[in-house]
């Protein structure tokens, strides 16, 4: 398939978010708990704002995406069918809850709305927290669903895709929320960095795993099915035009094999190897982590960018057969 | 249940490419707007077509055919463009089967593309939308053509009758014998689309001839000759007037 930036840094920008949110709630759940010490109103109320940001960014950029951007409201009426429906439907009622836990936090609405058996209170932050993380899981699943439902597309027609998506946008948000934890003086940078680092290097496993997974791939349409013609060699003499087509322009990324490998190499270094490095650094070494920590959210995100785009490129549509010769 | 498609017939298409022609001069005019073109007299000309005609070579040299083969949708029983739609722009119709684009609905998403195994979508790149074969829905069902008419344009541009045009749930249709008949197929089965159009294979057309054949049967002179038998041009009893 041809990369669409636009839906490269879509999904690349809401899975930080969404992974932002998740540790923000997930501190703030273990604090509750007395596991973790409490990380303060303030701090998740800013970081609900910064996930904020993230999402809304990566809206901005889905919009590039369309041709018709102004009917895109048309595009919550088919949750039925269509995953990029639910996708569409989920997004904003996540940016919704985490502007309302943000909100309850910063003005510090917090009222014991009843209490559980043994005198645990349910406070509205805990409530609206709960409610957001199920959503932030749920919206990497229909992100991830878009591209996994479609069986033909057999490079992404796994429960792998759905991992994916769901680990590696969890490891950036992690280490995001890291990398916020150490700027805001907060002592949960451990916490944080550590599961960023485990994270990241599930990530780097169930990436693998698809990429092995990937290379073991045997196409199911060939040009005999393509055509319907059963002798075992056929060669396209011509595709029907010389000039270029919707169809030559959006299903292949137009690129050589060796720049493909490249971008491979540079996903796993920049999206995993590096981030964990810089990670595991800031947790065991003496150094000021703020730096390490916000280098490690760049290059991982920079590095995520890099395997969207190669997610992308390595799907192989099997309309490609009926292009392979202009003339 | 209607489900109105076309049956290609492989053995006779000549890839002249006049189907390709006819469906882009009916809807580049029609009240949906022109399929427009970048470049058309230029370098580089590209631009949206509901139908194409491509060719494949089959075979090895010097034992080789050349078969044409036209594409455009072939309004699938169980559409994959459909379902995927996030606004309902995309839809099959019950009355018939034609797989159909809403332009006014369409907010041009490609998804649909990416969901249909056969390349058959196209962004329009100017009204942005997706569009598709309509199987000429504005001709099929179009009052004011005469009824011999109201055919898809592919169908009838074709000088060769290669496109079949009908309904084929209904087993009496010139499309169900047709793919009854000469052994009708699908594009790619493997993916459970279940393609409306058909396409009908390449058939060996061969005439076995005996010598016997070749020589007149009630030729009286030849059946009971005197050996040696006579030739071939001499005149025979019923060769009248040569005598």
């Amino acid at each position: 398939m041809h990369p669409a930036f636009s839906v490269i840094f879509l999904t690349t920008l809401i899975g930080a978010g969404q992974g932002l949110f998740l540790g923000l709630f997930g501190a703030e759940s273990l604090s509750l708990l007395g596991v973790l010490p409490p990380p303060g109103s303030d701090f998740l109320a800013l970081g609900s704002a910064l996930a904020l940001v993230f999402l809304v960014l990566g809206l901005v950029a889905s919009f590039f995406h369309l041709g018709r951007p102004e009917r895109a409201w048309r595009t919550a009426t088919k949750w039925r069918t269509s995953w990029l429906s639910r996708e569409v439907i989920v997004l904003p009622a996540f940016m919704g809850v985490v502007f309302l836990y943000g909100a309850a936090h910063a003005f510090g609405f917090n009222p014991p709305l009843g209490t559980l058996a043994g005198d645990v209170p349910i406070l509205p932050t805990v409530v609206l927290g709960a409610i957001g993380a199920l959503l932030a899981i749920v919206l990497y699943v229909t992100t991830a669903m878009i591209y996994a439902c479609i069986k033909f597309l057999q490079e992404w027609h796994s429960p792998l895709t759905v991992v994916n998506y769901t680990v590696l946008g969890a490891a950036n948000g992690f280490t995001l929320a890291a990398a916020y934890a150490a700027w805001a003086g907060v002592p949960l940078v451990a916490f944080l960095a550590t599961v960023a680092i485990v994270l990241t290097l599930l990530g780097l496993a169930t990436r693998i795993a698809s990429l092995v997974r990937n290379a073991r791939i045997k196409s199911k349409s060939t040009v005999q099915t393509a055509i319907g013609v059963k002798h075992p060699k056929i060669q396209q003499k011509s595709q029907g035009f010389m000039g270029g087509s919707f169809n030559t322009r959006e299903f292949f990324h137009h690129m050589s094999a060796t720049f493909l490998r490249g971008m491979k190499w540079i996903f796993l270094l920049g999206a995993f190897a590096i981030p964990a490095l810089l990670l595991l650094i800031a947790l065991v070494t003496r150094v000021d982590p703020v730096n390490v920590l916000i280098a490690a959210f760049v290059i991982q995100y920079l590095g995520l960018v890099a395997e969207r785009w190669f997610f992308f490129a390595q799907a192989n549509h099997p309309q490609n057969i009926y292009y392979q010769s202009v003339a | 249940m209607t489900q109105l498609a076309l049956v290609i017939d492989l053995n006779v298409c000549v890839g002249c490419h006049a189907c390709v022609t006819s469906c882009k001069e009916w809807n580049t005019s029609g009240d949906a707007g022109p399929l427009v073109d970048q470049n058309p007299y230029d370098a580089d000309p590209t631009g949206t077509f509901f139908n194409r005609v491509q060719s494949f070579e089959v075979g090895e040299y010097p034992n080789t055919e050349t078969v044409h083969f036209p594409k455009s949708c072939l309004h699938c029983e169980e559409p994959p463009c459909v379902p995927v739609c996030p606004t309902g722009a995309s839809y099959k119709r019950e009355s018939d089967g034609i797989v159909l684009v809403d332009y006014d609905k369409c907010i041009g998403c490609k998804y649909c593309s990416w969901a249909c195994p056969y390349g058959v979508r196209e962004v329009d790149t100017e009204s942005k939308v997706m569009t598709k074969c309509t199987l000429c829905v504005d001709r099929i069902y179009n009052e004011e053509l005469p009824e011999w008419d109201r055919k898809p344009a592919c169908v009838r541009a074709c000088p060769t009758n290669a496109r079949l045009y009908g309904d084929i749930h209904d087993p009496e249709s010139v499309v169900s014998k047709a793919i009854r008949e000469a052994g009708g197929y699908q594009l790619m089965p493997e993916w459970g689309t279940k393609p409306a159009n058909h396409y009908l294979p390449r058939r060996k057309t061969q005439l076995t001839i005996r010598e016997d054949e070749v020589e007149r049967a009630d030729n009286p002179l030849k059946i009971d000759s005197q050996l040696p038998k006579p030739g071939q041009e001499e005149p025979s009893l019923d060769d009248v007037t040569s005598w």
